[in-house]
């Protein structure tokens, strides 16, 4: 039954081409019946595959297939195969599981746009690239779907393209990226000058027959990495994110939360073994992850736009899961990619409910007291806001603390230091977020207000099932302390990930440190709670004791402005002038300056042309004369 | 029978004729004409080789050379028309508007 996996990625490619073609032609609900049925297709496709792998002995991971030979010159050979292991049932289940509920809510949400064929063609062109990106069996074919899905995210993210901000914004998330895949093709190409080949089997036996030089693989181990950071949005290429909210909000929520951006999680730990081995490699992760999870929480803190708070978080959550990797808990760290594309694409859909509710109002300042007027978009929210927070029972609770504790147990103790102060922000800006749109005192403006509905069905009913997927998520993975065999999805991934080295911690210390996250929790919500619906005034206050800080946080500690100054500008300023010397004088001098002594022979030797039938006739007798002259003589 | 010598150099005079007529004359008309001459009397002294060599091929080649030369004179009579048509005038003199 696993034998159908490699159907898995066709159907939306399908779906997308139909849609380019004759997209003009089809009517809009066959439009939203096809593009959302061919997700559908994959998620069942996906389903039987993944219910007929829990059968399969861990030994006969991963099934490869090769559809073809993809690229053969010389000893660089690729082909177009798929391997199926667990890693990547699981990410394909969350691929087509949550696109397949974001392509529903698309529906409602993208009603009354003019580009909705468009906008479900580039949807479902994503959803290939990003199969195709987890399914791939060697990393050439990987680097196409992820490059492929960077160009989804581009033109998405640019959707409404006559908007400068946007057009702008799907710009630099292009260019960003491009920085990062840069490192991405040069780890690539190194892997293939060591060993000869980029299939995964190929990489990790070539690491246990240890033919990789310990330097090497940190080296290649890194450069992947920087490709990850601009993938994933982390410390220093995370710049993109943010602005990359100007798209659609359920773009935002599949490309921008659940899926893309944890293309470089999944790499890492597609890589494991690599990372593992380099060691330094690993720890550059953990400290990169840790760094960004506190890094963009912090950030979150203080801005108004209901959606860059949840891309700060989602910069911040995802700094989690490298953090995971990092320490060698890869199978936590998928585990919290997993759970995340539950609730932080919940959120971003419950954001993208209010937003619609609103007339497209993003800003929180002119929100409040929404709860009476949404009474099925809060509660979803609600349980999105929870689990986020690690408040225990629901599923952002265990993948955290997973993370987390592993982190301890590995001696990391700065990385959970780091970890716990994100997650007392996490706790708190998320929080801060329900008070400012759901209670407190109404503030929206009446033009709004005039406008202001629930969604339709079609919109709230994903959001009621991610909203239970967020609740149940976390059983399958349940802290060791509860038993060996409580972390189902740990020994899953086994076949694929294998556990670290034992942490020497005893059952006492793990029930502490889960106190101790869930008192952090607590923290958060308690002092959202006292700032911004008990007594409104601290806020106010502490901005004006400490206005730096709040400038230094409310502006993104100026990293856009610095990267403008440092990298942006001089580098427009030297292409301006190289432009201006070398492109207008040297390269087209030398093209306009053939062009004008051709032109010039022209216009002389055109003097001979008299136009007069004698003067040619005269000529050809003369050369006649000639010829027959130096014949006979 | 004629010495074929005699053949040569009456088709040497025509075609010297031609070759002074087209360069003396102004019109058109009689320079079409003088080439006409040209290539009968290449066609003559064609013809005289092929008759002292009792060579047959070459007579049948001729009569080849004649049909083209009445499908070529039809064509130069009608662009000749043509141009007249377009200019008012013949005079090769003031025909130059193909003048570099």
């Amino acid at each position: 039954m696993t034998d159908v996996f490699w159907l898995i990625p066709f159907a939306p490619a399908l779906s997308s081409v139909v849609l380019v073609l004759f997209g003009s032609k089809l009517s809009k609900k066959w439009v939203s019946l096809q593009a959302c049925g061919a997700v559908f297709l994959s998620f069942v496709f996906a389903l039987v595959a993944f219910l007929g792998s829990l059968k399969i002995s861990p030994d006969n991971f991963p099934i490869v297939k090769t559809l073809f030979p993809w690229i053969g010159a010389g000893s660089f050979q690729a082909g177009f195969s798929f391997q199926f292991d667990p890693l990547s049932a699981v990410m394909v289940l969350v691929v087509t599981g949550v696109g397949f509920l974001i392509h529903l809510y698309s529906v409602g949400y993208m009603a009354h746009d003019t580009g909705y064929t468009r906008y479900f063609a580039y949807l479902n062109l994503f959803t290939f690239a990003m199969l195709i990106l987890v399914l791939a069996s060697n990393m050439v074919l990987m680097f196409v779907g992820w490059e492929g899905v960077g160009l989804c995210s581009y033109l998405l993210i640019g959707f409404w393209f006559e908007k400068p901000s946007a057009a702008a914004a799907g710009k630099k998330a292009f260019i960003v990226n491009r920085i990062g895949d840069m490192g991405f093709i040069l780890g690539l190409l190194f892997i293939f000058v060591a060993i000869g080949s980029s299939e995964f089997s190929a990489i990790n036996k070539a690491i246990g027959q240890g033919l990789f030089p310990q330097a090497l693989a940190t080296l290649i181990a890194i450069l992947l990495f920087v490709g990850a950071t601009g993938k994933s949005a982390q410390v220093p290429l995370y710049v993109w994110l943010p602005d990359a909210m100007e798209g659609p909000t359920p773009v935002s929520a599949l490309i921008h939360a659940a899926t893309m951006v944890t293309a470089g999680v999944y790499m890492v730990a597609r890589l494991n073994l690599l990372f593992t081995f380099s060691g330094t490699a690993a720890d550059i992760v953990a400290l990169v992850g840790a760094l960004t999870a506190v890094f963009a929480a912090t950030m979150a803190l203080t801005q108004n736009d209901i959606k860059r708070v949840l891309a700060y978080s989602t910069i911040s959550q995802l700094g989690y899961m490298f953090i995971g990797c990092g320490v060698g808990a890869y199978a936590a760290g998928v585990f919290h990619l997993y759970t995340h594309a539950f609730f932080k694409s919940l959120l971003f859909l419950s954001a993208g409910s209010v937003i619609h509710a609103l007339s497209g109002q993003q800003d929180m300042r002119k929100m409040g007291g929404l709860r009476k007027y949404l009474p099925r978009t809060f509660p979803p929210f609600l349980i999105g806001a929870i689990a986020i927070s690690g408040i225990p029972f629901l599923s952002g609770f265990f993948s955290k603390d997973a993370i987390l504790t592993e982190a301890f147990a590995q001696g990391r103790y700065f990385v959970w230091a780091l970890g716990l102060a994100g997650a007392v922000m996490t706790a708190f800006y998320m929080f801060r977020l329900i008070f400012l749109t759901f209670y407190g005192e109404e503030r929206i403006e009446p033009e709004a207000k005039h406008h202001l509905h629930e969604s339709p069905k079609v919109m709230t009913v994903p959001l009621a099932i991610l909203a239970v997927f967020s609740i149940i998520a976390g059983y399958i993975g349940l802290p060791a302390v509860l038993g060996e065999k409580a972390d189902l999805f740990k020994r899953f991934l086994e076949p694929v990930i294998k556990p670290p080295a034992e942490g020497h911690i005893g059952a006492g210390t793990e029930w502490l440190l889960m106190l101790v996250s869930v008192a952090v929790a607590a923290v958060g919500i308690s002092v959202a709670y006292l700032f911004y619906l008990k007594n409104p005034r601290i806020p106010h206050a502490l901005v004006a004791r400490l206005p730096w800080l709040y400038k230094l946080l409310y502006n993104k500690y100026f990293v856009d402005e610095i990267y403008g100054a440092v990298i942006v500008n001089p580098l427009v300023k030297g292409s301006d002038w190289v432009y201006g010397h070398f492109d207008l004088k040297v390269i087209d001098g030398a093209l306009d300056g053939s062009a004008a002594a051709a032109g010039f022979f022209g216009k002389a030797l055109s003097v001979l042309q008299t136009g007069f039938v004698k003067d040619y006739a005269l000529v050809f007798l003369l050369g006649a004369v000639i010829f027959i002259g130096v014949l006979l003589f | 029978m004629i010495p074929p010598g005699y053949f040569f150099i009456l088709s040497v005079v025509l075609f010297s004729l031609g070759i002074i007529a087209f360069f003396l004359k102004r019109d058109l008309i009689t320079q079409f004409m003088a080439i006409e001459i040209m290539l009968n009397a290449a066609n003559l002294a064609f013809l005289a080789l092929a008759g002292s060599s009792n060579f047959l091929d070459a007579q049948v080649i001729v009569f080849f050379i004649i049909t083209v030369a009445a499908a070529e004179a039809a064509i130069g009579l009608a662009i000749v028309l043509l141009i007249f048509r377009k200019k008012k005038t013949i005079k090769t003199e003031t025909l130059n508007s193909m003048k570099g």
